[in-house]
Order: structure tokens, then C-alpha cells, then sequence
């Protein structure tokens, strides 16, 4: 059972992310099928802290939450006192008292949601949303959940199951995250980037490394395209975005090289044209718009295992529960 | 002033005697018992070193008063033995001036718990394109002979180079802060394995080594004196005793907290592990303890940074970087070296007292405890036991990351220039 807070998708055990994975599915069948709302975080206050703008991430809590009735409050940095420098610390002692039973938090500074977890200014559980460049978790759990739908003929086994992740390992909370967790879950993984864009020590990960995208496309079941960010270009990172694109961006013709049945991912927004072309964007082996929509599922499953206890019998206490919502 | 004794004293642990102290002096060092002074104070079994001499603290006086004053950081130097600080520039007004230097010098005085050394910057503003006034400053009424913009490097070889030769006419020394600013922008922590898994922007090894590496070569070009301050990596280690074994005019510090902690602490994401340089890798606190012990590294210097709570009750990206050290200096030096007997007293005298007063240029302090020497004493009972407790420090703040540790030994009892400064563990 996971404990108080989500903080890192590396302290997830296997048990764990099937746990979440699998009551995501569950809530997916309820909320798809005809009820979509459930009372279980009924009187239960939800905060979404975002001290970065991420209005896709921010939403798919927010829905996740009132799909639980929960009572959501968005607290941003933009039009609120964080604007004005209030700290962290008080920023969480306002939330504390006012009773807020989980902040989930993006925050630009790697650990934050570490701090709101461990200082002692809150009780309530701490869900991670994407810290820094540090991790991403409930991203990695909807790319495990993305992926469980697709490879496998849709087992939920990921065994043995290859993914290419590729991009900017060095920045990407998604990376590390997707890592962390697809690793635990059985999965091999292979990250590809330049050299620059490698994580110092990356060596040690439980993850393959290459520096050639054709090298390893042929063999995977999966690859993920990261998001490259403009001011890459200015740390002398890569020289620029068309040499960037050539190498490392996946078009048709690399997506040619992929094996049939294989999917394409991407955490959002994508840069069309740079990492990804608009055709492999838009074909249908990119399963993009979906992730968005297994993220509601994977974030409902979260707030449920951390706010709502566990039930003797998941499955029994989802159909019970949709029946009086 | 009343004569003072200090009986069934051991001088580094050795023999124990009568240490008879008039006026500002040791007049005489008598057997067991037949000391005769004004005021006989017990140091039965304790261990006593000439008063420390701290080469590197921050008492962020004047403009960061709500972190540290000249007073408390007086008294926190004091209950930590020391006789002895040399005041980092990086204040506000920075120290670039003698009207600056003076004043510290001058409230260091009032205060009277130890010699206040105010160290000079190198640069205007610690701004790195023009040299301050470092004439002015050596002339002063506060005799600066240490010269840092400790906190940023002096990184334009050419600035290094004139800084070097011009402290040369008044026996001065270049204390550099190694750090490569181009390698370190936005550095959080130690560049490693650690650093790649937390997300944090690295801070690497070759950013210090490369530092050091030019200036020592710059220093021997130039027949100056360098210092290094913090030395942090193993790498740091090679290149100073490589430089030192060439016969290059180089002297190194370390501080208490590179000695004892490791970077794997960042992984709490709790800032008060925060510090520049940051805490690095088990084998390099290895390779540090090793250059303490062969003498590649001269002298323990604290780099106590005192910061308001504020500053590190915050995410880590947000907070400030340092560390308290002057209260737990001793005991961690204590604890690394003495308890298991990798150094014995004379050892830790040097480097904690001798060698930091000859490096400073410092007159009156560092001196043997013997007959005719200035009475700078550290009195040191090295069978308490002293737990970590931030709310008795005497500094104004409470960033040491050794809240709840059990230190060896504790100071007892301090005199400086023949006046009990610290009596039974507590100001007197």
C-alpha cells in the first residue's frame, strides 16, 4: 500500500505502481461506463499548488479530484500572494489551516514538494506534480498506464517490454520518473540524447544509454519523445534546433524504422517540427490525446489510494460506491 | 589585571602543570600546584592549546545584522575556543575600503572576546573587474593582510595575477575561493551520480581543481603567497600537493563540515546541507582527512556563515548557502582526528592555532604555551560530552547541521590576551 504522499516515482515498489495502475482501471471502467462522479473524497479538500504555469497538468488533477467529489482549490502563482514573494512555508501554513487534506504541488525548484512533505509545516499528503528537473511521477504512472493499454496486446504486463525514451534526459522530470517507475515495473529502457543532455552519472541508471535514435528504434515497443525547450539552445546544449530535429527528431521516415505494432508517446506540449514531426504527431501510432485522458484516470487513483484508504476489495467498493453516486 | 592560574593544565595533552598568567602574558609554567595567582582556575585533566585562530568566518557585520553581529559572533568564537577571526569581506558595505575595515576592526575591539581580523576584498564591490584599495586597507589602523572576495572567485587571471604581486608589498595573501563561475552557474550541489537522480544542477570537482591548478602556477609565476580556501575535493588534494612538492608558495584550509559530512545528505532536500563549496563524495572527505594528516592541507578554518531562519526554511533551490561552524569546530576536529588518534594536540594546535596566525600575519596569537608568550589559551575537558543543541548557540543564527550530535570534549575555559574570556563553558 503507498503511504502518505507521492512524492518520487523511485519510491514506488512494484506492488505499488500495479496497486494504482490497476485502481486506475478500475475508476476508467466506473467513470466511463455511465457514473462520473464518485463520493469518495466527499468533504475532502484537494489543493492544486502551482508555482509553474501548467494548465494541462493542473486540470487533469483537478478533474481527477471532482471526479472523486473532492473539493478542488487552485491556488496559482500568478494572481495570488506568490506573485509577491510569499514563501513556501507560509504558502503551506495558509493551505494547513484551512484544512486542506493533499497539496499537489509544481514547483520549479527540485525537492520542493519534499520540503512541503518533511518540515513539518502540513499534515495533509503531498502529491508531486513535477518538480524542477527531479520527477514527475503521476506522468510516469499515466505513460505506464498508456503503455499497459497498448504493448502486449493490452496484458498489463510490461516484462521485458522495451522503451526508447528520448530527448533531454538532463531537465526532464518525465525521464527520470518514467525510469524510475517503467524499470520497476519489468520494462527495459533505453534513453537517447546528445551527450550534453545526459544526466552526469546517468552510467549507474537501471536504463540503457545511446547516443543515436537509429540505433535504437528498430527494437523498441514504445518510445517517448521529450519536449525540447528553447533556452536549450542558448546554454550551448546542441548548436541548434534543425541540427537538434535531424538527429534526434522523429519523423516518418524514422518512424518507418520502428517495429509495427510500436506506439508513440510525448508528455505534452509538443514542439511539432523539432522533436516530433506533425506527421508522426498525428498518426495513429502517436497515442498522445490519449495520455492526456488515461492521466485523469492514473491522478483519480492517486488521490484514492492516498486520501480515500484502501478497501478490502477495490473492485467491490468502486461498483458499491458508483451505485450510490 | 589580576594574575591568573591555570592548574594541573596539560599543554597539548602532555604533562600537566601550573600555568601562571599576568597581565597579557604566560609569566611562568610551575609544577603541579605551586602556581600562585589572583585567580586559580581547575584544569585538572583538561587538554590546552594556544587560542584558535579562525582564518575564515562570515560575522556578516555591518548589514546582515539579523544573521550575525561582531558581539555574537565574538561570543560564539569565544565559546568555540577561538582567541582569533578573520572577518570575511562580503558584508554590506562590502570590506573593499579602509573606512570599512576599520570599523570592524574597531567593534571587534570593543567587544573584546577575540582579536577581530578583517579580511579585505580583492576587488571593488567583490565585483571581480578592478582591485580595491588594498594598500589603504593593509595601512589602516586594521593591518588587513588577508585578502578574499570570498563567496565569488577572483576568475580573471589577469586581476589573480595583479592581486597577487600588489599584496606583496605589505606581506599580504590572496585567499581565493576556487570556483569557475561559467561551470557552476546555478550549481546546487556536488556534481555526481547524487546530482544527476535529485534533479539539482551540478557543482563539479574540476570546477575548484581548475581554479586552483591556474592560480598556484600564477603564484609560483609570480613569487606570491596563495591560499585556498574550503578545499573540498580530492582533486583539489592532487593539485596542492603537486604544487607544494614543486616548492610553489601555496597553503590550503579545510573546513570542520568537509571533514565530517557527505553530499548524500542533499538527497532530504533539507538546505541547511546547503553550502559552497557543497558537501562532496565519501572519497573525497577521505582524501581530505589524508591531506590534514600529511600536511598538504595547513589549516582547519570553519567558513561559519550564519543566516537568518528564513533563509534556509525554504526549498533548496531558494535557500542560502552555508553553514554555522565556530561553536563545533573543535569537537568535530576532536571527533575526525584526536578520539581515534590520527592527530595528537600539537597537531591540531598548528592547525587550528599556529599555522592560520602565520598565514594571517597575525602577531600576538598562535604563540607556544610557554613562558613569555601572549595568554591566548584554549582550555579543552576532553572527557564531556557535548550534544548539539542550536538553541544554546551563541550565534544569532541556527544553521548548524549538527543539530543533536554528540561531540567529544567541550571547551572549558578560554583566555585571551591573560583575560578569562569563557569561564566553566560559559561567557565570563
Amino acid at each position: 500500500m503507498i503511504g502518505q504522499h507521492l512524492l518520487s516515482a523511485a519510491d514506488l515498489s512494484r506492488t505499488d505502481a500495479v496497486q494504482i495502475l490497476d485502481t486506475a482501471a478500475e475508476l476508467a471502467s466506473v467513470t466511463d461506463r455511465s457514473v462520473k462522479k464518485l463520493p469518495t473524497l466527499r468533504g475532502r479538500t484537494v489543493v492544486t499548488l502551482f508555482f509553474e504555469d501548467s494548465t494541462r497538468t493542473r486540470i487533469s488533477f483537478e478533474l481527477a479530484a471532482k471526479r472523486l467529489s473532492a473539493d478542488v482549490i487552485n491556488f496559482a502563482a500568478k494572481g495570488s500572494s506568490l506573485s509577491k514573494g510569499e514563501s513556501l512555508k507560509d504558502t503551506a501554513l495558509t493551505l494547513e489551516a484551512m484544512g486542506a487534506d493533499a497539496v499537489i504541488i509544481r514547483h520549479p525548484a527540485s525537492g520542493a514538494p519534499f520540503r512541503l512533505a518533511t518540515a513539518g509545516w502540513i499534515r495533509g499528503s503531498v502529491i508531486n506534480a513535477g518538480d524542477g528537473t527531479h520527477e514527475h511521477p503521476t506522468q510516469a504512472l499515466l505513460d505506464a498506464y498508456t503503455l499497459r493499454r497498448h504493448v502486449r496486446s493490452g496484458t498489463g504486463d510490461l516484462s521485458g517490454v522495451r522503451v526508447g525514451i528520448v530527448g533531454d534526459i538532463l531537465h526532464s522530470r518525465v525521464a527520470r520518473s518514467n525510469v524510475e517507475l517503467l524499470t520497476t515495473l519489468g520494462a527495459e529502457v533505453t534513453v537517447v540524447a546528445p551527450p550534453t543532455l545526459m544526466p552526469f552519472g546517468i552510467e549507474s541508471w537501471p536504463c540503457s544509454i545511446s547516443f543515436d535514435i537509429d540505433d535504437v528504434l528498430p527494437s523498441v515497443d514504445a518510445v517517448m519523445m521529450l519536449r525540447v525547450q528553447a533556452e536549450r539552445m542558448a546554454g550551448s546544449y546542441f548548436p541548434n534546433e534543425f541540427e537538434y530535429s535531424r538527429l534526434y527528431g522523429l519523423d516518418s521516415r524514422r518512424m518507418e524504422l520502428m517495429p509495427p505494432e510500436s506506439i508513440v508517446l510525448h508528455p505534452g506540449p509538443m514542439n511539432r517540427g523539432v522533436e516530433i514531426s506533425a506527421e508522426v504527431a498525428d498518426s495513429p501510432r502517436a497515442v498522445v490525446v490519449e495520455q492526456v485522458r488515461n492521466g485523469v484516470h492514473v491522478r483519480m487513483a492517486v488521490l484514492y489510494l492516498l486520501l480515500g484508504g484502501l478497501p478490502e476489495s477495490t473492485t467491490g467498493e468502486l461498483h458499491e460506491e458508483g451505485q450510490v453516486g | 589585571m589580576a594574575s591568573v592560574v591555570l592548574r594541573a593544565a596539560s599543554p597539548y595533552g602532555e604533562d600537566s602543570c601550573d600555568i601562571v598568567v599576568d597581565g597579557d602574558r604566560i609569566v611562568s609554567v610551575d609544577p603541579v600546584g605551586t602556581g600562585v595567582g589572583d585567580l586559580v582556575i581547575d584544569a585538572d585533566g583538561c587538554v590546552v592549546l594556544p587560542g584558535l585562530v579562525d582564518l575564515h568566518t562570515h560575522l556578516r557585520e555591518p548589514g546582515r545584522e539579523q544573521a550575525e553581529t561582531i558581539d555574537s559572533g565574538s561570543r560564539a568564537a569565544a565559546l568555540g575556543g577561538y582567541t582569533c577571526v578573520h572577518a570575511m569581506a562580503n558584508t554590506s558595505p562590502v570590506a573593499d575600503t579602509a573606512g570599512v575595515v576599520e570599523q570592524v576592526w574597531r567593534r571587534g575591539t570593543e567587544c573584546g572576546l577575540v582579536d577581530v581580523r578583517p579580511v579585505g576584498a580583492v576587488t571593488v564591490g567583490l565585483a571581480g573587474n578592478e582591485l580595491a584599495e588594498l594598500g589603504a586597507m593593509a595601512r589602516s589602523s586594521a593591518a588587513v593582510r588577508v585578502f578574499s572576495d570570498d563567496g565569488l572567485c577572483v576568475h580573471d587571471p589577469l586581476l589573480m595575477r595583479r592581486a597577487l604581486e600588489y599584496v606583496k608589498a605589505f606581506d599580504g595573501v590572496v585567499a581565493q575561493h576556487a570556483q569557475d563561475p561559467r561551470l557552476t552557474e546555478g550549481a546546487q550541489m556536488n556534481e555526481s551520480e547524487l546530482s544527476g537522480r535529485l534533479g539539482l544542477a551540478g557543482w563539479p570537482a574540476v570546477a575548484e581543481e581548475s581554479i586552483i591548478a591556474r592560480d598556484v602556477l600564477l603564484a609560483a609565476h609570480v613569487g606570491s603567497k596563495l591560499h585556498v580556501c574550503h578545499v573540498s575535493t580530492a582533486g583539489s588534494v592532487e593539485v596542492i600537493r603537486w604544487a607544494k612538492s614543486r616548492g610553489m608558495p601555496v597553503t590550503a584550509e579545510v573546513t570542520p563540515h568537509h571533514l565530517l559530512l557527505t553530499e548524500d545528505l542533499v538527497a532530504t532536500f533539507d538546505p541547511i546541507y546547503k553550502v559552497n563549496p557543497p558537501l562532496r563524495s565519501a572519497e573525497d572527505v577521505h582524501a581530505l582527512r589524508e591531506a590534514v594528516q600529511d600536511g598538504t592541507i595547513d589549516i582547519i578554518a570553519t567558513d561559519h556563515a550564519p543566516h537568518p531562519r528564513e533563509d534556509k526554511d525554504c526549498e533548496w533551490a531558494a535557500a542560502a548557502m552555508g553553514m554555522l561552524g565556530l561553536e563545533t569546530a573543535l569537537g568535530i576536529v576532536a571527533d575526525v582526528f584526536v578520539v581515534n588518534r590520527d592527530l595528537g594536540w600539537r597537531a591540531v594546535a598548528d592547525l587550528m592555532s599556529v599555522a592560520p596566525a602565520r598565514i594571517g600575519g597575525v602577531q600576538d596569537q598562535g604563540q607556544p604555551i610557554v613562558e613569555g608568550s601572549v595568554a591566548n589559551l584554549t582550555v579543552w575537558d576532553p572527557t564531556a560530552r557535548t550534544v548539539v543543541t542550536p538553541d544554546h548557540l551563541a550565534s544569532r543564527s541556527r544553521n548548524t547541521p549538527y543539530a543533536g550530535l554528540t561531540l567529544p570534549g567541550g571547551v572549558r575555559h578560554v583566555l585571551f590576551r591573560g583575560r578569562p574570556t569563557v569561564l566553566d563553558g560559559e561567557i565570563a
